[in-house]
């Protein structure tokens, strides 16, 4: 039976909810997610110091989200909750982020088909190798496309800019404080200037210091931490410092 | 991958989500049909002597490495006292296998609290959960499969250790000074009555502690003293501002060798000896 006014075709409804999915993340800042020589580095703009966009996942595996908070905090429960019984029938080192970025992937495909809203929100899950392996990025779109990256990845609105700012300055060799240095810097682009107290940040490290009985290689940075990995503080005495000969 | 609605979602309970998804944490011991003296069709392994001793740095837990079944040795090496998180520690006695399984969930529950919560649960609630679990696991203990835990941590906001004991009911009670469990914890807990001091040092609640075991061992069949021969010692675990730290083999043969060389000489340095006689102390 034909519904004159009614029809929408297949492919005006699927590109109307891909709109309406990337304008939500576009309201959100980017996230970028860069190895460096001992690990992964998760850096996200995130001005809340409680409402995270980074967190741990497993042993190896942390999540990064953007888009709208609510949304991707429960992709991120639903992923502990994943890792955690897998790891609880089988066995820790059964637990992989391909696995999960890939129920991830089904997941957000479903929503983006057949739920009346997909969600407005794009993840990383990355997962480092310790024992040699190599690190796995990978990204998953609010329609559950699934891209393997290599070295970084960047999500969120401003995501083309900011990795072409990443690609301009990474290198594998780069240091944990380079590598926040230059995350900061891709996130801020020129005109602007992001305060530590702004950058949620955290590391998977590949060998964890102390590692006699720790098997977890997420470690969050404090705002502290992050202002010294900076290199603020040192400015900021710098600058003290200069103050103080100019009177 | 599991994903609720809300008003139906299983919360930062691990126990809960294994429900939930269609595996029940303890099943399968209630339908084992075992006699109450332990000598019907099942006669698993047994773990013995286990205590927690108070320091001024934090607490001090260890536990022989002796499983029993019966009157036979099942296993020389088991291990009783582990990490439940990076500040506390769960060491077991009782029936092997369903107290394994219980320290198993529990270390999960408080790792699955913490990720889902974006912060651990206090020294307090920590203990209120493994009581818990010691409820749900009654029926079984009531067939036989009795599992008696101590649990003890440190509460960096406190700045001290807290001992817990409890009984197969799920009975919490808080200890200030230490704690036992297992079937040489009487001449355990006498060792510890006498040399415990307000001022142990960590190194001294050490030494403490193994002469505990010493004396557990050599009055219980079922617990197990030091084993130079394979290199077999008893679980010495110590947690404080730093953490859960579990000594090494050679540390805690060291900390044995101490201990035989005061038996040796009579007895005159060990943390008993040491307090004096009561009128001195007075």
């Amino acid at each position: 039976m034909s519904m004159p006014g009614l029809y929408v075709s297949p492919e005006q409804l699927m590109q109307d909810r891909a709109d309406y999915a990337r304008k939500g993340i576009a309201r959100g800042r980017s996230l970028v997610t860069l190895e460096y020589d001992g690990g992964i580095a998760l850096v996200a703009e995130n001005a809340s110091a409680t409402l995270r966009k980074v967190s741990e996942i497993y042993d190896r595996i942390a999540f990064g989200g953007v888009g709208r908070y609510i949304e991707f905090d429960q992709l991120r429960i639903a992923g502990v909750r994943h890792a955690e019984l897998k790891g609880y029938q089988y066995s820790r080192s059964d637990v992989e982020a391909r696995s999960l970025a890939n129920q991830y992937a089904q997941m957000l495909g479903q929503f983006f088909t057949h739920e009346l809203k997909p969600l407005e929100v794009e993840i990383v899950v990355v997962e480092v190798g310790t024992g040699g392996e190599a690190n796995q990025l990978y990204r998953i779109q609010y329609d559950g496309t699934v891209m393997d990256e290599e070295a970084y990845c960047c999500i969120g609105g401003d995501a083309d800019a900011v990795r072409e700012r990443v690609s301009d300055g990474y290198d594998p060799s780069l240091d944990v404080e380079a590598a926040i240095r230059l995350a900061r810097s891709a996130l801020a682009g020129d005109e602007r200037e992001i305060s530590a107290a702004d950058l949620e940040v955290a590391v998977l490290e590949a060998v964890v210091p102390d590692a006699s009985h720790r098997r977890r290689c997420f470690r969050r940075l404090d705002d502290a931490e992050v202002e010294v990995a900076l290199g603020d503080d040192e400015a900021a005495a710098a600058d003290e410092e200069a103050d103080q000969d100019d009177s | 991958m599991p994903f609720f609605a809300p008003g139906d979602d299983p919360g930062a309970s691990f126990t809960e989500l294994l429900r939930r998804t269609g595996s029940e944490p303890f099943a399968g011991f209630a339908q084992a049909s075992v006699s109450p003296s332990g000598t019907g069709p099942f006669d698993g392994a047994h773990a013995t002597t286990v205590l927690a001793v108070r320091s001024t740095e934090g607490v001090v837990v260890a536990g022989d490495r002796r499983a029993t079944s019966g009157h036979l040795i099942s296993h020389r090496d088991m291990r009783k006292v582990f990490p439940a998180d990076s500040y506390s520690a769960v060491a077991i006695a009782g029936a092997a296998g369903p107290a394994v399984q219980m320290v198993r969930i529990f270390q999960l529950q408080l790792e699955y609290y913490e990720k889902i919560e974006g912060k651990p649960l206090s020294l307090e609630g920590k203990a209120n959960q493994l009581a818990e679990m010691l409820r749900a696991h009654l029926p079984q203990a009531m067939m036989g499969l009795a599992v008696v835990p101590i649990f003890a941590g440190f509460e960096p906001s406190d700045g001290r250790g807290r001992l817990f004991q409890y009984d197969v009911t799920g009975g919490r009670y808080e200890e200030q000074d230490y704690a036992t469990a297992g079937s040489g914890s009487l001449h355990a807990g006498t060792v510890l009555k006498l040399g415990f001091r307000d001022d142990l040092s960590e190194p001294d609640a050490l030494a403490l502690s193994v002469q505990a075991l010493w004396h557990a061992a050599d009055e219980d069949s079922a617990t197990g003293g030091p084993d130079p021969v394979r290199g077999i010692y008893p679980v010495l675990a110590a947690i404080g501002s730093n953490g859960f730290r579990q000594l090494s083999d050679a540390e805690s043969g060291e900390v044995f060798a101490a201990l035989q060389a005061d038996l040796a000489s009579g007895g005159n340095d060990s943390p008993t000896a040491r307090m004096g006689p009561p009128e001195a102390s007075r």
